[in-house]
């Protein structure tokens, strides 16, 4: 079963794929809803009907009933049937989103929420009843046909699902044939019993010309050969003046074990075929619509172009065709318009290209899927590769080979390579911030609803990319930061309006890269930080002593202590015990900090500094009491000579440094981790203040600086164990192991009362 | 009492001996992964005593425990002529430090004797079986699941719990 396996999980990551598709055009269509695209209609058609396609092939029938009805009334508004509005918009959201639940319930196995599903598909039903017209019965009932082209690593828009559509919504029964268009998918069964495709295709060729495509799009690869299964179909276009029932005939031993359908074509433009008009109509796949010409195992260019018999309506005047802002579209469908349609393609959808075989007309860069673990592995050896490559360095270095020596000068390819190498690399990891992006809409959405305050998210530089492994632990935090920000950052409407804002509230989403860190902000445009509020409430808790003077940023800075919770009674959403200190310690995981920002009446910005990558660190090398360290760069503010700064004893052995009216308590690194006992005042090092959680600082004392550099994390944990103040190990150039400092750890266990006098805030 | 393939004959084990403070030692074959030459270690702060510090193993960091040091028979000071014994103990691999490391032997069962019964001293905490020699040398087996149980805590929960004796 382990082949059916895959499948399944080919399934579901293409199910994620597409529902990222659904729900951006989604917003794409609501943003626009006066006047839908009718190729991001397409684009979202398309994404539920493959979920539909691939769902049915793993009977997950919840997922099939809904993403049926989904699609029902999505093929309205395709068809201009159903003009977009702010309600339907509103639906096909809780749709789109419902579905993806459904998908991630199909995956995990989980029954769905039975009573939202009623609701839900009762709100579609009503909607594709009420407007749908005839079409949607004659659709209801019309077999859903399954091709098994989601499981088609071409991620780009699937051009075949639509053309697919048009094809069964242009079965017909009737029209004075010219031809026939013959889909032809024999069962296992029809070899058992001794039939011959070639030889009903031969038949066929004796009633008139045929054009035969093979459907390949079930072909497996030879890895996953099935001997006993069928793979291949044929598509025919038989002309012929041969009755339906001739035709039928040719299949008369056979139809139990095939899977047939035959659609009469129209004698050309000549005779436009009385073509059911309770069907749906397929011209709004029309000129703006040109990917359905690309659909070559699914149509034969010529047929295409003529099939739509549906096209009954009077026709327009031509101009009228690339008009795609006209929503109820009939698009004359001679077939010169397609051709010469301005969309049409330029040759990539071309009769000869069509007929070549699967041709995707659609310039999508390709991609593969690789297991995460096989990255990696390549990433560590990399980093082995660096390492090595440093180690020789250095012995050529101690050999006294002259720089000019060829020996010199090939390691120097190397090296370039070699960190060209690992950028590549890193490259393939870094993925763009955009699903992450996409999910907080409906954040943002279900927020609103849950508090009633109206909210919409902007997103910006969601293609900023980032390692995979960043991507997903930011998931968490953001979702957090989010909600919080609907639930505490943006005021009621009344509110909004009196202080003279739109009664909607913006939650603004960026992303950016800013010297070497991804840079991410949340921001509301709600009320800012009600400061005197949040210092009474700490006041309250016992978070700080009563009547404590903070500044301002303090007070933000409270919001994220452990036990800080502003809203008064706790609500639903956000109210859950966990608070931003949770977010800001995720974010310190991954090796980022959160910073808060608040004015008063306009709103409050969090701003989330990452790192691009967790194997890589920024550090600067230092060293102490005869080790070398790595002290993350992500945390110094300043480093300052210890011989010139000015510095107060304070007890016995306390001391601070006094910078820029700051007092900051200084911690010897050699003492701190137990290498020396005491400094001896002859010799001053160097300073360097670091910054930790909730803006606290402290200045590291060490002998030297000496070098800032990127170095390839090594887990100390794996082999050993966890070291008090250690994060994470690393490898020097001489192939020596230097530990990387956590300043974060040194500091609080140096001084652990958070809000110690000693300690200095940030300013 | 020569070198073998460890074909395991029923009552018969492959064992790694090495000289440590100028006594025989031996551990089981199966947890050695390699033997190589001193090479300095990156100190670790808070280690135990006998913790040498890290070194560079391939990609990995691998701690180096002075195996002298933890079985009380004083600290050694490593050169360039002692050697690191690559073990894995669990899921963790560990550097044994040794003065040389001597042969590949199998022993039978039979010849593996329980330790006398001596004064209590450290080393008769990790030291499960001796093995003699005609003549006159003498191995100490060694169960390193017991003597590294901070650097392998999932190894022998019964041994950390109480029999070994842990530095503070």
């Amino acid at each position: 079963m382990s082949g059916l396996d895959d499948l399944r999980i080919t399934f579901f990551q293409e199910c994620e794929d597409l529902l990222e598709q659904l729900g951006e055009g989604l917003r794409v269509l609501e943003a626009s809803e006066a006047a839908p695209d009718i190729e991001t209609v397409h684009a979202v058609f398309r994404a539920v009907h493959s979920i539909k396609g691939g769902a049915g092939a793993f009977a997950l029938n919840d997922l099939v009933t809904f993403a049926h009805l989904f699609e029902t009334v999505l093929d309205h508004l395709r068809s201009g049937r159903m003009a977009a509005s702010a309600p339907l918009m509103a639906t096909l959201l809780r749709s789109g989103d419902f579905l993806a639940d459904l998908v991630a319930n199909a995956r995990d196995g989980v029954a769905p929420d039975a009573g939202r599903m009623r609701a839900l598909l009762a709100e579609l039903d009503a909607l594709a009843d009420a407007e749908g017209g005839p079409g949607h019965d004659g659709e209801d009932t019309e077999p859903f046909d399954f091709v098994p082209m989601g499981l088609d690593l071409d991620l780009g828009p699937m051009p075949d699902a639509a053309a697919e559509a048009g094809d069964a919504t242009a079965e017909s029964e009737s029209g004075s044939a010219g031809g026939y268009l013959i889909r032809f998918r024999p069962h296992a069964a029809m070899y058992g019993t001794g039939n011959e495709p070639a030889a009903l295709l031969r038949a066929l060729a004796r009633l008139g010309t045929v054009q035969v495509t093979a459907d390949l799009s079930a072909v497996r690869p030879l890895t996953r050969f099935d001997p006993g299964e069928t793979q291949l179909a044929w598509q025919l276009r038989l002309d012929t003046d041969a009755s339906r029932s001739e035709v039928e005939a040719v299949f008369e031993f056979v139809e139990d074990v095939v899977s047939l359908d035959i659609t009469s074509l129209p004698r050309g433009e000549g005779s436009p075929a009385a073509g059911p008009t309770d069907q749906p109509p397929a011209p709004d796949l029309g000129p703006p619509a040109p990917v359905s010409m690309g659909d070559a195992p699914a149509d034969l260019p010529a047929t295409a172009q003529q099939r739509p018999p549906a096209t009954v309506r009077p026709l327009p005047s031509p101009p009228d065709a690339t008009d795609s802002a006209v929503p109820a579209e009939p698009a004359p469908r001679v077939p010169a318009s397609v051709d010469t349609s301005p969309d049409a393609g330029a040759g990539v959808a071309a009769p000869t290209a069509a007929t070549a075989g699967n041709v995707t007309p659609l310039a999508a860069p390709a991609t593969i899927r690789v297991n995460l673990d096989r990255v990696d592995r390549l990433i560590n050896l990399i980093g082995e590769l660096v390492i090595m490559e440093a180690m020789l360095s250095q012995v050529i270095g101690e050999a006294g080979i002259s720089a000019d020596s060829d020996v010199a000068n090939g390691l120097d390819g190397i090296k370039q390579l070699a960190s060209e190498i690992q950028e590549s690399v890193m490259a393939i990891r870094a993925q763009p911030l955009k699903p992450v992006f996409q999910r907080m809409h409906r954040i943002v959405r279900e927020a609103s609803e849950a508090t009633g305050k109206g909210a919409r998210l902007v997103t910006l530089g969601e293609n900023t990319e980032v390692d995979k492994t960043v991507i997903e632990r930011l998931v968490d935090p953001l979702t957090h930061m989010i909600r919080n920000a609907v639930d505490h950052g943006l005021e009621d409407a009344e509110s909004r309006r009196a202080a003279g804002k739109p009664a909607e509230g913006t939650i603004t989403l960026s992303a950016a890269h800013r010297s070497g860190r991804v840079v991410i902000e949340v921001a509301d445009d709600g009320g800012g930080i009600d400061r005197p509020r949040v210092k009474s409430i700490a006041e309250r808790k016992g978070l700080i002593p009563a009547g404590a003077q903070l500044s301002p940023t303090e007070i933000d800075n409270l919001l994220f202590m452990p036990g800080f919770s502003s809203k008064a009674e706790v609500s639903a959403l956000s109210g859950r015990g966990v608070g931003l200190d949770v977010v800001r310690r995720e974010i310190a995981a991954l090796g980022g900090r959160v910073a808060i920002e608040s004015v008063p009446g306009r709103g409050t910005t969090f701003t989330i500094a990452l790192p691009l990558t967790l194997a890589v660190l920024e550090g600067m090398l230092v060293s102490f009491g005869g080790e070398t360290m790595v002290l993350p760069i992500s945390a110094i503010v300043e480093t300052l000579h210890a011989g010139t700064a000015t510095i107060h004893p304070i007890g016995l052995t306390g001391r601070v440094l006094a910078n820029r009216s700051e007092l900051i308590p200084i911690i010897d690194l050699a003492t701190a981790f137990g290498l020396a006992r005491e400094r001896k005042k002859s010799q001053p090092g160097v300073l360097i203040v670091v910054e930790c959680e909730a803006g606290r600082r402290a200045a590291l004392e060490v002998d030297h600086i000496h070098d800032q550099r990127q170095v390839v994390i090594k887990s100390l944990e794996e082999n050993y164990g966890s070291v008090p103040g250690i994060s994470a190990a690393t490898i020097l150039g001489d192939g020596r192991i230097a530990l990387i400092v956590d300043p974060e750890e040194i500091v609080s266990t140096a001084a652990p009362d958070p809000l110690s006098p000693l300690l200095a805030e940030t300013v | 009492m020569t070198e073998t393939s460890a074909q395991n004959l029923t009552g018969r084990q492959d064992v790694v001996s090495f000289r440590l403070a100028e006594q025989d030692f031996c551990i089981d074959i199966n947890v050695v992964r390699e033997i190589r030459g001193w090479t300095p270690t990156t100190a670790l702060p808070h280690a135990q005593s006998y913790v040498k510090g890290v070194i560079n193993l391939r990609g990995s960091v691998v701690a180096v425990v002075d195996l002298a040091a933890r079985l009380g028979l004083g600290t050694t000071a490593p050169t360039a002529r002692h050697v690191i014994i690559i073990v894995t103990l669990g899921r963790q691999t560990v550097g044994v430090l040794a003065d040389v490391v001597s042969d590949i032997l199998t022993i039978g069962e039979e010849h593996m004797k329980p330790v006398p019964e001596l004064a209590s001293e450290v080393a008769r905490d990790f030291i499960t079986s001796v093995i003699t020699f005609e003549d006159g040398r003498m191995l100490r087996r060694i169960d390193l699941g017991r003597v590294l149980p901070e650097l392998s805590p999932s190894l022998s929960p019964e041994a950390s719990r109480g029999q070994v004796p842990v530095p503070a």
